[in-house]
């Protein structure tokens, strides 16, 4: 008995020490506030050239056979996409979405069919309309089109399934990853097993060519997918204080008493799938650009989960938090790439460790801590 | 679209869609019990089978099994599989239950932190299984060497076909009689009904999910074993999809319904085959997922009823 009060004194005091930074944050006047983020982004803009003394073994390619560090810092930062995007899903609406690497895996394909010369969807373009052998959809245009895919094929999933109670939904997500990938595998129009290649990015078909947005240099990559990830936290930012944001809130945390309240849960429900899968969409749109070639295994059940250890390990609801999941889950197997053999297993390890001992993740939303409090202490006296 | 070669054989095409699912049915089980009394999914459950599979492979290599050894030989590597791939699945279990759910259990976790933490435990287990074992398929000795054993009217049966249908029935028929005729079992359908009430009338609440998560591994063991007799092999992953289908199966059924359990699994194995044989094998996966969300939309208590458990409002 005395090791679980003092393992819970010692959790409580964790959580009020990360609180408290959080509360004194809030308490500064906001030109300091302002400020402050301001430096971190600026930070954050100038991370791919670090070289501060005493930070450079931060650096992937500060250890033998580390991979290039602009390169990583760009698939960190595309996690952190999909992380704000399954955020939406499950820290605002709370649903349990374990088929995210669907949409993504949606949002990549729709850059690779309709931009690469070499997609059958594009071949079949051709041949209908008469257009000339190097035609292809123009980045610019396939990416609303990623977008509008993912988001349909969001609304496609939730408009049958939200209806189910919380677990069944979580089962059917993880149905519906696993038949994107069959399908994508199987099928003929999608380049079958053998994937897509010459996927464009924003200077066209990847060559050696392109000035900014080259095959080697993954800076300009990164900041292209750090400014997306920024625009997209203000804007999730104003969502999640608006209305939608409100009604998202009341539906978590009591659905019939939100309903009766005049919140319809369903249609909620619906928007929070659609917008997450939208960002799905884009994020894999933009790891579609930079890879430049793209295959169904890549977007296995296994990432999936992934995403979702990175939302819940960061503090599901918390924007903050699951960037910061995000960030540690894509960055660590990378600098400690002896360990990247057993990344999975640390991966389950964290989930676990952080459902059993602290649920709110490392930064925790203060409201769903809050959630996760009442009900512990509603536990009736024969448990 | 094969019809021809579906309809051509339609019976042999039945007779192994009874066979895999009778694997299923058998996990399902495992999911059935733990829903039905618990009210959440166990995704940990795959990975139960998964170390009967991997306690298959080692008992064997142990007891030195070769390919079709004498019939003395072959029921000691049956008997000595089923009760080490039975019991370590049980254990695994009753280890998971005792790990991790009863202290979520204690703090009254909302479902999702269950399923998360149970996605987080199904995650490391077959990693450390990926990690000792390696990777790549690990092959089992055809101790059974596959038999046409009669055939009625062009449809052949074979000898594994009939130890897995007969050894899931008898499972199956003595679990029913356990839970439905013995104290132990009663004191489970109690907990089911209404665990306060049980509390109350003197049953051991934490006994009885620790009695259900034994005895769901104890049938994912023996699970484990078929599964051995009838694809020879088995991989660190492969309780991701088995496990999915055979949650599908209880679903199909009427999840936290015994017999259930039963007829889903074995409805989903024949549904599976004949959508093998229709597409050459491509749509096989799918096809459980698609049967999965139209029963779940149209109906989603299943076909037989949640009757272990009580419909949830």
């Amino acid at each position: 008995m005395t090791t679980t009060t003092s393992r819970k004194r010692l959790l409580n005091g964790l959580s009020d020490a990360t609180g408290g930074i959080g509360d004194r944050f809030r308490a500064l006047p906001k030109w300091q506030r302002g400020l402050a983020f301001l430096a971190f982004v600026a930070f954050l803009y100038y991370l791919p050239l670090l070289g501060i003394p005493g930070l450079t073994w931060l650096r992937t390619d500060s250890i033998e056979g580390g991979n290039n560090w602009a390169g990583v810092l760009f698939v960190c930062a595309v996690y952190v996409l999909i992380a704000i995007g399954l955020n939406v899903v499950i820290g605002l609406a709370g649903l349990l979405d374990l088929g995210y690497v669907g949409f993504f895996a949606v949002g990549a394909y729709s850059v690779a069919l309709f931009g690469s010369t070499q997609s059958p969807v594009v071949k079949a373009l051709q041949e209908r309309f008469d257009l000339p052998q190097g035609w292809a959809v123009a980045w610019a245009i396939c990416i609303p089109i990623a977008i509008a895919i993912a988001m349909i094929s969001g609304v496609l999933l939730g408009w049958p399934t939200l209806r189910l109670r919380g677990d069944y939904l979580a089962i059917v997500t993880l149905g519906f990853g696993e038949i994107i990938r069959i399908v994508v595998r199987n099928v003929s129009w999608s380049g079958g097993p053998h994937g897509v290649a010459a996927i464009p990015g924003p200077e066209g078909a990847p060559s050696a060519d392109n000035q900014v947005f080259g095959l080697i240099d993954a800076k300009p990559w990164y900041w292209l997918a750090l400014t997306v990830v920024l625009l997209l936290v203000l804007a999730v930012r104003r969502l999640e204080n608006s209305r939608v944001g409100r009604a998202w809130l009341a539906v978590r945390e009591d659905e019939d008493a939100a309903a009766v309240m005049g919140v319809y849960p369903f249609k909620y429900k619906l928007w929070a799938f659609a917008i997450g899968a939208a960002l799905g969409g884009i994020s894999g749109a933009l790891f579609a650009s930079r890879q430049g070639f793209i295959e169904p295994n890549q977007f296995n059940a296994q990432l999936s989960i992934l995403f979702v250890a990175m939302v819940v390990v960061g503090g599901a609801g918390n924007m903050a938090g699951v960037a910061l999941g995000a960030f540690l889950l894509a960055y660590l197997p990378e600098r400690f790439r002896d360990f990247a053999e057993w990344r999975f297993l640390v991966f389950g390890l964290a989930l676990v460790l952080v459902m059993l001992l602290r649920p709110q993740g490392l930064i925790p939303s203060r409201r769903r801590a809050r959630e996760l409090k009442d009900r512990a202490e509603e536990v009736p006296a024969s448990v | 679209m094969n019809f021809d070669e579906l309809f051509g054989h339609l019976g042999q095409h039945t007779v192994d869609g009874l066979a895999k699912g009778s694997i299923y049915a058998l996990v399902a089980l495992g999911y059935t019990l733990v829903y039905g009394v618990l009210k959440l999914i166990n995704f940990a459950h795959s990975e139960v089978f998964m170390v009967g599979t991997f306690t298959v492979v080692g008992v064997w290599s142990l007891l030195g099994a070769t390919d079709s050894p004498p019939l003395g030989t072959l029921l000691l590597l049956l008997a000595a599989g089923l009760l080490a791939a039975a019991l370590a699945s049980g254990l695994t279990a009753v280890a998971v239950e005792r790990i991790a759910y009863r202290r979520l259990r204690r703090m009254n976790a909302p479902p999702l932190i269950f399923l998360i933490t149970a996605i987080g435990l199904s995650l490391v287990m077959s990693e450390a299984f990926g990690l000792w074992q390696g990777r790549l398929v690990v092959g089992i000795p055809t101790v059974l060497e596959r038999d046409v054993v009669f055939s009625i009217g062009g449809t052949d049966v074979t000898n594994t076909q009939i130890i897995t249908v007969v050894a899931a029935l008898v499972m199956m028929a003595g679990l029913d009689v356990f839970i439905n005729r013995t104290r132990y079992g009663r004191g489970v359908r109690a907990v089911a009904q209404n665990p306060d009430t049980a509390a109350l009338m003197g049953v051991n609440k934490d006994r009885v999910i620790a009695l259900i998560f034994l005895l769901g591994g104890l049938l994912a063991g023996a699970a484990a074993l078929l599964y051995a007799l009838r694809y020879g092999n088995t991989r660190f992953n492969v309780g991701f999809l088995l496990g999915l289908k055979a949650f599908t199966a209880a679903v199909l059924g009427g999840i936290g319904n015994l017999r259930g359990a039963l007829l889903g699994g074995l409805l989903l194995g024949v549904v599976e085959v004949y959508a093998a044989t229709l597409t050459q094998s491509n749509w096989e996966d799918v096809a459980a997922f698609v049967v999965l969300v139209v029963v779940l939309l149209f109906r989603p208590t299943g076909l037989l009823g949640e009757s272990l458990g009580r419909a949830r409002a």
